[in-house]
C-alpha cells in the first residue's frame, strides 16, 4: 500500500496561551483549516479520530468532536497512546480507508494543558510516590543517565539537540519560542531532574492540529492540490513502568521504524529530513539510534556540530519541534513533514523528496513511525 | 511541614509492606514457573498463573539508573531537596524504585548495593546502601 493513502490537507491553530478555548473548539478550528488546506467539503468525511485530551477527561469525546463537526463518521472515536497517538491514528485512518471501513478521514488533536490543568503530567508514577518518584521529566532523566553512563554521551551532545531545534523555531514565525539557544546558554541553564536541565525540556502548549486523509486515487479525482503520499508506517511497545523493562537505552523505535522503512522499501540513508518526536532531548537522539541512522550509542556524536541543524547531514525538527515550536504532542511534527514534502516550510531542505516523522508517548513507552515521500 | 504520601495498600501488595515492618524485603515468585517479580500483582506476568508467593530478598542489588530532583513535585519532599530516586535491580531479578543512601558524586550504574530498611511516620521503605 505503499503511497496509495496520501494526506491531503493540513491544519492548526495558534500555539502557545489560548486561554478560554476548549479542546472541541480548537479540534472544530484545526479541522476546518484542514479541510479548506485540501479543498475538500465537510460532508465528505467519513471517518474521525480524535486524540484523548490530557486536560480533561470526558466519556466518548470523539462523539463530542463529530457533534461540534456536524458530521456522522462512519468510523471513529478517541485513540490513546499519549504523544504516540497522532502518528498512530493517521495510519489507523489508512487501514480503515484500504479496507473500505471509509473513505475521507480527519485525524485530529487539541488540547491545553498550559492554560488549564496539567495534571496527567505531575502525576506519580505507580506507587512509588513515596520515593519522591514523581512526574514526566523523571522518567526521561533515568533513561538519559543511564545513555550517558553507558555510552558517554555528554549534555553538550544533548545540548546540540535544543540549540538546532531553538535556531529552527527562530526561523519560523508560528513557533511559541522564537529565541535561539546557545550551547553557553543551554550549559548553563538550571537543572530540573539531573541530568536533565530546563532547555532539555519541551514546551507546555495549548493548541489543535489536524489532518485529512484519503487515498491517492480520490485526491487525483478531487483535484487536491498539493497531497503528500504515505510511503511507510510502524508502532512499537514496551513496559508501562521506566523500571520494568530490560533494556533502558532501547526503545520500542526500532520496532516501529523497522516496520515503517519495510513498508516503505526505504532504509535512513534514504531519508532527507526528520521530525522526531523531542519532548525530552534524550527523546530524538535515542530514536535516531533505533531508526537506524547510525549505531546504539553512538546518538550523541551524530548530533553534533550541527549535524542536524538546517544544511547539515540530516535537518531534524526543522520548525523547531517540541522544544521550540509547540509542545503540542506530535501532529505538529507531521505538519511540517508535509510542508518539506511540498517545499513550505520555513526551514524548507532544498528538493526534499523523504521525510520521516516519530511520534512517541508514555516515557518512552509506545512510539510510532510516519514516512512520507513526494 | 507537609505531609508526606503514603503507600496505597491493597490486599494484593499488602504482605510486602508488612514485611518491611520485620525488617525484610520481599518480592513474588511464581508457584508454577517460579518468575521473580516486583510489585506485587495477582497472576505472574510471564506465566499468567495465578499462584504468586511471597519471599524473602538477600537485600543486594545494583544500580541500574538514578536521578537527583532539584526542585519538587510535592511538597513534602522540598526539605530534602536535592535528593536522587533510583532504579535498582535484585539478585533475585525484581527491580523497584528506591532511594540511594549516599552523596550524589558516589553513584554509578551497575555499582552493587544492599537493602536498608529505614522507618518512615507510619511505614516502612526499602532503600539502598553501597556495598
Ligand atoms: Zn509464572
Amino acid at each position: 500500500m505503499r503511497g496509495d493513502i496520501v494526506i491531503a490537507g493540513v491544519g492548526h491553530t495558534a500555539h502557545g496561551k489560548l486561554p478560554d478555548r476548549s479542546t472541541t473548539s480548537m479540534n472544530v478550528e484545526a479541522c476546518r483549516k484542514a479541510l479548506a488546506d485540501a479543498g475538500v467539503e465537510k460532508g465528505m468525511v467519513d471517518g474521525l479520530f480524535v486524540k484523548y485530551p490530557t486536560s480533561q477527561h470526558r466519556s466518548m469525546y470523539g462523539q463530542i468532536v463529530a457533534e461540534a463537526l456536524g458530521i456522522q463518521p462512519r468510523i471513529g472515536g478517541v485513540w490513546d497512546q499519549g504523544g504516540a497517538t497522532n502518528i498512530s491514528m493517521i495510519s489507523f485512518a489508512a487501514m480503515a480507508i484500504e479496507q473500505g471501513q471509509c473513505e475521507v478521514a480527519l485525524v485530529t488533536i487539541a488540547d491545553n494543558p498550559r492554560t488549564g490543568t496539567r495534571q496527567a503530567y505531575e502525576r506519580a508514577w505507580g506507587e512509588d510516590d513515596v520515593y519522591g518518584w514523581f512526574g514526566t521529566p523523571a522518567g526521561y532523566a533515568m533513561i538519559a543517565r543511564r545513555h550517558m553512563e553507558e555510552f558517554g554521551t555528554t549534555h553538550e551532545q544533548l545540548g546540540a539537540i535544543a540549540v538546532a531545534a531553538r535556531r529552527h523555531g527562530a526561523n519560523n514565525p508560528d513557533a511559541q519560542l522564537r529565541k535561539p539557544l546557545t550551547l553557553e546558554e543551554y550549559a548553563v541553564s538550571r537543572p530540573v531532574v539531573e541530568p536533565l536541565r530546563r532547555d532539555d525540556c519541551c514546551l507546555i502548549s495549548d493548541g489543535g492540529a489536524a489532518v485529512v486523509v484519503m487515498s491517492a486515487e480520490r485526491a487525483r479525482s478531487l483535484k487536491v492540490d498539493a497531497a503528500v503520499p504515505i510511503l511507510g508506517f510502524g508502532q512499537g511497545q514496551t513496559s508501562w513502568e521506566v523500571a520494568q523493562r530490560p533494556s533502558l537505552t532501547e526503545t520500542a523505535a526500532a520496532v516501529s521504524g523497522r516496520t515503517a522503512f519495510e513498508m516503505a522499501g526505504l532504509a535512513p540513508k534514504d531519508i532527507q529530513v526528520a521530525q522526531l518526536y523531542d519532548c525530552f532531548t534524550i527523546t530524538p537522539l535515542m530514536t535516531l539510534e533505533d531508526y537506524g541512522f547510525c549505531a546504539k550509542g553512538e546518538g550523541g556524536r551524530f548530533v553534533e556540530d550541527g549535524a542536524i541543524e538546517i544544511g547539515g547531514a540530516l535537518p531534524v525538527n526543522t520548525s523547531g519541534g517540541l522544544l521550540s515550536e509547540t509542545g503540542m504532542p506530535g501532529m505538529q511534527l507531521v505538519i511540517e513533514g508535509v510542508r518539506q514534502i511540498r517545499g513550505t516550510s520555513t526551514n524548507q531542505v532544498p528538493g526534499a523528496t523523504t521525510s520521516l516523522v516519530s511520534n512517541q508517548g508514555g516515557i518512552m513507552h509506545t512510539h510510532s513511525t510516519l514516512i512520507l515521500g513526494a | 511541614m507537609s505531609e508526606m504520601p503514603e503507600p496505597g495498600i491493597t490486599p494484593v501488595n499488602q504482605p510486602f509492606w508488612t514485611a518491611l515492618e520485620r525488617g525484610e524485603l520481599t518480592f513474588q515468585r511464581c508457584g508454577s514457573c517460579g518468575g521473580a517479580w516486583l510489585p506485587a500483582r495477582e497472576e505472574c506476568p510471564r506465566c499468567l498463573a495465578a499462584e504468586p508467593g511471597w519471599e524473602v530478598a538477600s537485600g543486594r542489588g545494583r544500580i541500574i539508573s538514578w536521578v537527583v530532583y532539584h526542585h519538587a513535585a510535592h511538597p513534602g519532599f522540598a526539605d530534602r531537596l536535592p535528593y536522587n530516586v533510583a532504579v535498582v535491580e535484585l539478585d533475585e531479578g525484581p527491580r523497584l524504585i528506591t532511594n540511594i543512601l549516599a552523596d550524589e558524586g558516589d553513584l554509578g550504574i551497575e555499582l552493587p548495593v544492599v537493602v536498608r530498611i529505614e522507618r518512615e511516620a507510619t511505614f516502612s521503605l526499602p532503600r539502598f546502601s553501597l556495598a
